[in-house]
């Protein structure tokens, strides 16, 4: 009874016409015949920043279809849906983990019905990444000193049981994207607020203590991280966007030594599958007025650049900004996003492990960022 | 026919005296001269070769809305882009061309902002406004300042001049108001004669609220929350002093303009944990201007001259120390502007008549960001019109000159000179002898140079930018009637079809990431419009009533890419249809007002999807007055309710708009 009587001065209270955004669906492809392991991906559309347009799509292998949109209606009693800006997606321990950039929290939800279940909340918070029940968040928010210009950011952990910080650890200006290598979290530290004197700069924690233990000298404004098998961590920086140009940098998790530096490797985004990492490029220069775009796949044991251009079918000719890229672990079909002008829904492309593409779907505005999932997710009701 | 129409016009003053009056010199500055103001304005308004509309006097100031932007909402082919607010940054679009193609005039000289190139008109307050008008193309006079021809569309100001009654020297009015979000508004105005031929006024408003308000969102069988709007606080000062003077055969005018203001940014509503961060942006503004102006006339020739001064700074203030979310930014801003402008008229008959104008316009900006180009601007416009009124035809033709030559510290930094042409044409026919009825078209073609912030802002602006180009095509009818009996006294109709084109659209663009942007020139887009707008006067026994109603039409698409999947998408905040109505009643001492704004459904982007909806809105105002005449003072009461039915509605997306409002206000007139 309680429950119509809310319904009922909801209804009173609302505008009849206001309607909780529904999913739509698209059959982009025919049922895979043969799914393995990995079931689906959700994919986290950013949504253009103050525009509170963060969406969430799945794809599901099984039955070859695309449903954009799913937050909204799985949890119509989140009030202002996903939020503003997303800005990474991860699963961990049947939980997915939506870092959501302007809404300052980390959305925790079911990874089988994408429903809420609660949030973490650190201000100004980019990437997630995990180890030990713990989540560590990257954020821009840390300790504000003398100079507010001069402002560090900071690491938080965070107990995945009870979604609460228990630890924060400052580290660079504007950390970015991190990895953990044995005990140690590594963190690419990017200065993007204080352009142009970004920071060059990996900072090094020490999980057990969790305090930062060192500061490796990189290159300017980095901010992608992946992690091989062989220990060597690969980060990119973005350049100054004038005269220092994208190019990826290859540091040894065990001496802590930058190796490598690859000039002619510019980064924008990347992912790893085996010993292939896949590249893509967006390098946007002042000096010129354009982005230069490239697809590369790099052998991560011989540090040679295996192809220039992974699209060999020519679709790279229609995308318009690359975004997001993935690779699927057990297809090892390639997934690269276009976020085109921004403003617009933006498309994902999937491309078959020799580069051909099988199918491209529209998603959300800025797609960004893929999380596979080994586990279906539930219809709605 | 016209001495009635005169006397039609003198009782019902309140509607349409000044429409198509050259707002510098259109006010009435005593009893009988009103009359003869009337007589040419009434004649004027008759054949205006392009559509205008106005809002003046009585009508104007019985409106329950705060500032200028409120009262454009009431014209049709106009979007008010409103972030919300008394605070909230209130733009003008014309025609949906873009805000950006708007030229704002106070007291007939334009108003700049070389740096974004956008007037925010919630800072002017109607608390000193005679009259706001509206012009698509340009006004429909060809004596007129180059800058008069400018514009893809108009918006005119014109400040109250100074009347005194007869043995009169001195007038004074205080006034207070009050009411929601803890507005306090006092102001006060005084006009003194200082000799037969000079008069003085000053004028002074204060304004603070605290722009707290809650709104909510809610969805259908979900989520209802309420929210309060917070650092939405407005303090601003405004003082304005005036010098009015005639010569023979003419008339001048100086103005200081002194604006001065903080206020909050309350930024986008998303979704947060409830009041955990707070938002501290902050922007200082303080705005000087001096301006003067003097017209004459020898025999069959005519002259203008304007000239004028201005000083804007800007400081922005975002402060992680107080909101922890947010990054540092702590910039000053400072233009400067200086302006002469000479315009001639030539009368070489009743049918024929033609001239001359000459502007130089020079423009600096300065800012405390790092590697700014300083960049300063020397434009200078020269137009060339003429005028052949064959009674019942008339038209109107210009020719527009345009050169624009940059400069920046930084070598290398400046983009190239402009040199441009752009014409306009416009005629009207009156077609039957005993009906006023004026059918009326116009052509114009003009550009919007892309803002100083466009070519050289630090890490954004692209020197290598087009100018922003737009045509407009205009049809339309005006038909007007006067009776003498009956309830309707004066009905005037009047319906415009148009087609316009954008041709690369100077838009800001994120590059390779989210923090990166640069402008760029993307887009094509064509707006076919209807408008229609009836206004009548009406008498029922001893009540008088004036109504107003416009409705507008717009398909506005984007056809930039046929490749892409929203091509052919309504632009942004164009809603296909909307209205407005208003109903203004006397009744002896009593004024009565009650106004509604309807804004169809509309999209937050070209991709017309589910997501980027929103929702129509409309909203009903109402106001009561009442004058009280004591011994030597005149008093007057006034309540306002606006948003009667508390409508929660977004005019920008993540931008909640005020629910109910209320307000009072004393005038004090001695």
């Amino acid at each position: 009874m309680k429950k119509y009587l809310l319904i009922l001065l909801a209804l009173v209270a609302c505008r009849k016409e206001d309607e909780i955004v529904k999913s739509t669906s698209t059959q982009v492809v025919y049922p895979y015949p043969d799914v393995g392991e990995v079931k689906g991906f959700f994919l986290l559309n950013e949504g253009n920043m103050g525009s509170n347009k963060a969406t969430l799509d799945w794809f599901d292998y099984e039955t070859g279809v695309y449903t954009r949109n799913i937050f909204a209606e799985r949890n119509p009693g989140v009030a202002r849906e996903l939020g503003d800006v997303g800005n990474d997606l991860q699963i961990y321990g049947g939980r997915l983990y939506a870092v959501i950039n302007c809404s300052h929290f980390v959305e925790v939800m079911d990874v089988r019905t994408a429903r809420h279940i609660g949030v973490a909340s650190i201000p100004n918070c980019r990437y997630v990444v995990f180890k030990d029940g713990y989540a560590y968040v990257s954020s821009y928010a840390g300790p504000v000193q003398i100079d507010p210009n001069a402002r560090l950011g900071y690491v938080a952990k965070v107990d995945t049981a009870s979604l609460s910080v228990v630890a924060e650890c400052v580290v660079g200006y504007q950390p970015e994207e991190m990895v953990v290598a044995g005990d140690r979290l590594y963190v690419a530290n990017s200065g993007g607020y204080r352009k142009p004197n970004y920071d060059t700069t990996v900072s090094v924690i020490d999980l057990n203590t969790f305090t930062e233990i060192k500061k490796i000298e990189v290159g300017v404004n980095l901010h992608r991280m992946e992690l091989d098998r062989y220990g060597n961590i690969w980060v990119s920086s973005r350049g100054d966007y004038y005269n220092a140009p994208s190019q990826t940098f290859v540091i040894d998790s065990r001496t802590d030594v930058v190796t490598d530096a690859l000039q002619l490797l510019p980064c924008g985004n990347m992912d790893r599958c085996g010993d292939s990492l896949y590249v893509y490029s967006s390098e946007w220069s002042y000096l010129y007025q354009k982005n230069t775009t490239s697809y590369a796949i790099i052998d991560v044991q011989s540090k040679r650049v295996v192809s220039r251009n992974f699209i060999t079918d020519g679709t790279e000719r229609s995308i318009v900004v690359p975004y997001g890229i993935a690779v699927n672990p057990a297809t090892r079909e390639i997934f690269v996003t276009d976020a085109k002008d921004y403003l617009t829904p933006g498309t994902l492309y999937c491309f078959s492990p020799d580069g051909r593409r099988k199918w491209s779907v529209t998603t959300g505005d800025i797609p960004a960022h893929i999380a596979f999932s080994n586990q279906k997710l539930k219809p709605v009701n | 026919m016209i001495a009635r129409y005169i006397h039609l016009c003198v009782l019902f003053a309140a509607a349409v005296v000044f429409r198509g009056a050259t707002p510098l010199y259109g006010q009435p500055s005593d009893s009988v001269r009103r009359i003869e103001t009337v007589t040419v304005t009434a004649l004027k308004s008759q054949t205006d070769v392009i559509p205008a509309q106005t809002l003046a006097g009585e009508e104007l100031q019985r409106l329950s809305v705060v500032s200028v932007a409120d009262a454009i909402r009431y014209f049709s082919g106009v979007q008010i882009k409103d972030y919300g607010g008394v605070g909230g940054l209130k733009t003008v679009n014309i025609r949906s061309m873009g805000t950006q193609h708007v030229g704002v005039f106070y007291d007939g000289v334009q108003l700049g902002n070389a740096q974004n190139g956008q007037i925010d008109l919630g800072r002017f307050s109607l608390d000193n406004m005679e009259a706001v008008s509206l012009h698509n193309g340009q006004k429909s006079t060809i004596f007129q300042s180059a800058k008069d021809f400018a514009s893809a569309g108009s918006v005119y100001m014109t400040t109250r001049r100074p009347t005194f009654d007869e043995g009169k020297r001195n007038n004074l009015r205080l006034s207070l108001k009050a009411g929601s979000f803890e507005t306090v508004n006092p102001s006060a105005l005084w006009e003194r004669r200082l000799g037969r031929r000079a008069d003085a006024s000053l004028n002074a408003e204060y304004m603070y609220t605290s722009g707290r308000y809650r709104f909510s969102y809610c969805k259908r069988a979900g989520y209802d929350t309420t929210e309060t709007r917070r650092n939405g606080d407005v303090r601003a000062l405004r003082v304005e002093g005036g010098l009015f003077g005639k010569i023979e055969n003419g008339e001048w005018r100086t103005k200081l303009y002194l604006y001065d203001s903080e206020r909050g940014y309350p930024g986008a509503s998303v979704r947060e944990e409830p009041g955990k961060f707070r938002h501290e942006d902050r922007q200082w503004d303080r705005s000087f201007f001096a301006q003067s102006s003097l017209r004459k006339t020898f025999g069959r020739a005519g002259l203008q001259l304007s000239a004028k001064y201005a000083n804007d700074w800007l400081h922005y203030l975002s402060d992680p120390r107080l909101d922890v979310t947010t990054m540092y930014v702590d910039n000053s801003y400072r233009q400067q502007e200086g302006y002469f402008s000479a315009a001639g008229e030539f009368v070489a008959s009743d049918l024929w008549r033609c001239s001359l104008s000459s502007d130089v316009q020079y423009n600096t900006l300065k800012a405390d960001l790092t590697g700014f180009a300083f960049p300063s601007r020397l434009a200078s416009l020269t137009a060339a019109a003429t005028e052949l009124d064959l009674k019942r035809f008339r038209v109107q033709g210009s020719l527009l000159y345009t050169f624009v030559r940059d400069h920046t510290e930084a070598p290398g930094a400046s983009a190239g000179d402009r040199n441009e042409w752009t014409p306009t044409v416009a005629a009207t026919l009156h077609p039957l002898r005993n009906a006023d009825l004026n059918i009326r078209a116009f052509y114009k073609r003009i550009f919007r140079m892309p803002t100083l912030n466009d070519l050289y802002y630090t890490f954004i602006g692209n020197k290598n930018l087009a100018l922003e180009y737009t045509t407009q095509y205009d049809l339309g009818a005006v038909y007007s009637k006067n009776f003498r009996t009956g309830a309707l006294r004066r009905v005037e109709l009047q319906a415009d079809a148009y087609f316009n084109r954008v041709w690369d659209k100077i838009i800001a663009m994120p590059t390779s990431n989210q923090f990166q942007w640069t402008m760029l020139n993307l887009g094509y887009v064509e707006i076919r419009g209807i408008e229609f707008a009836a206004q009548g006067s009406w008498q029922a026994g001893s009540i008088a009533l004036t109504s107003r109603l416009n409705y507008t039409y717009q398909k506005a698409q984007d056809f930039t890419d046929p490749a892409d999947e929203w091509y052919g998408g309504q632009i942004p905040y164009i809603p296909w249809h909307g209205g407005s109505a208003i109903l203004g009643a006397t009744y002896g001492a009593w004024d009565a007002n009650y106004s509604f704004i309807y804004t169809g459904e509309r999209y937050s982007s070209r991709a017309n999807i589910p997501e980027n909806h929103a929702q129509p809105w409309y909203t009903h105002d109402m106001s009561v007055s009442r004058r009280i005449a004591l011994r030597k003072t005149t008093l007057r009461l006034t309540a306002e309710v606006n948003n009667i039915l508390n409508r929660q509605y977004e005019v920008v997306q993540c931008y909640p708009m005020p629910g109910t409002n209320f307000k009072i206000k004393i005038t004090m007139t001695l």
